[in-house]
């Protein structure tokens, strides 16, 4: 699927990187720990979580992922979403929680 | 002596926001250079995992980064608290991390294992009370 497909599935707010949601996306984690997310994660291009701070970027672009959902209707300080801008990751939001939008997204093809 | 890149960058330890900077600089150096990309985001996520220690347990340091055309050397130096017992600090799973580190995202004790993990040679030199340099090695 592609990012545009994520923003309808969740029914989310786009934050930043609208120019980007044709990109292909096959894989997906959700988490609040980086840690794990850094320790357990293998080439997925989506990370869900309902972690606001500039490290969830910081962790992203490590990983090399493409877009961040942030969920339960949270939405981050406006340096995350520029930080993100910068380094070309998609921002999404939606109010659906963790377990409810990964379920969304794996029942609908996207992988873990 | 083999010729190398070396970067040398200052870590915050007073800023959590800004912990990442070095390792995000050396990654955009090894794109540039060329590297693989499974290389540069091993590289990317032992040094950040380092960067991320620093500023978590240590108050800052210095991060230095030697590039050579088949592997990049790191050493992370910090005038922390020192690691007591290196072993126990290498299980996973184990972190003295505040609840604050937690609610932060870090500290479920998989910062040390996963460096190791992802480089091919890792040293700690620690000193209780005076400070802790890791060295981290990853061949491209």
């Amino acid at each position: 699927m592609t990012i545009r497909d994520v923003v309808q599935l969740l029914d989310a707010e786009i934050l930043c990187g609208a120019d980007r949601l044709d990109t292909e996306i096959h894989t997906a984690c959700g988490s609040d720990m980086m840690s794990d997310v850094l320790a357990y994660v293998k080439d997925q291009s989506v990370l869900l979580t309902g972690l606001l701070n500039p490290q969830v970027v910081r962790t992203a672009e490590m990983m090399d992922m493409l877009c961040i959902v942030f969920v339960r209707g949270k939405r981050p300080e406006q340096p995350v979403i520029d930080l993100a801008e910068e380094k070309g990751i998609v921002l999404l939001s939606t109010e659906k929680r963790l377990f409810v939008a990964c379920g969304i997204l794996y029942t609908n093809g996207l992988g873990g | 002596m083999e010729e190398c890149i070396r970067l040398e960058y200052d870590v915050d330890g007073n800023n959590f926001s800004s912990a990442g900077n070095a390792s995000e600089s050396v990654k955009r150096t090894l794109k540039q250079l060329g590297v693989d990309a499974a290389s540069v985001r091993r590289v990317a996520i032992a040094m950040y995992e380092g960067e991320i220690n620093m500023v978590i347990h240590a108050h800052g340091g210095k991060a230095i980064a030697e590039i050579y055309p088949e592997r990049i050397d790191i050493y992370l130096k910090d005038s922390g608290p020192g690691i007591a017992d290196i072993d126990l600090a290498m299980k996973a799973g184990y972190s003295t991390a505040t609840e604050n580190i937690r609610s932060l995202g870090f500290g479920a004790g998989m910062g040390l294992p996963n460096m190791k993990k992802y480089s091919d040679d890792m040293q700690i030199d620690s000193t209780v009370g005076v400070g802790t340099t890791v060295f981290l090695r990853i061949c491209f």
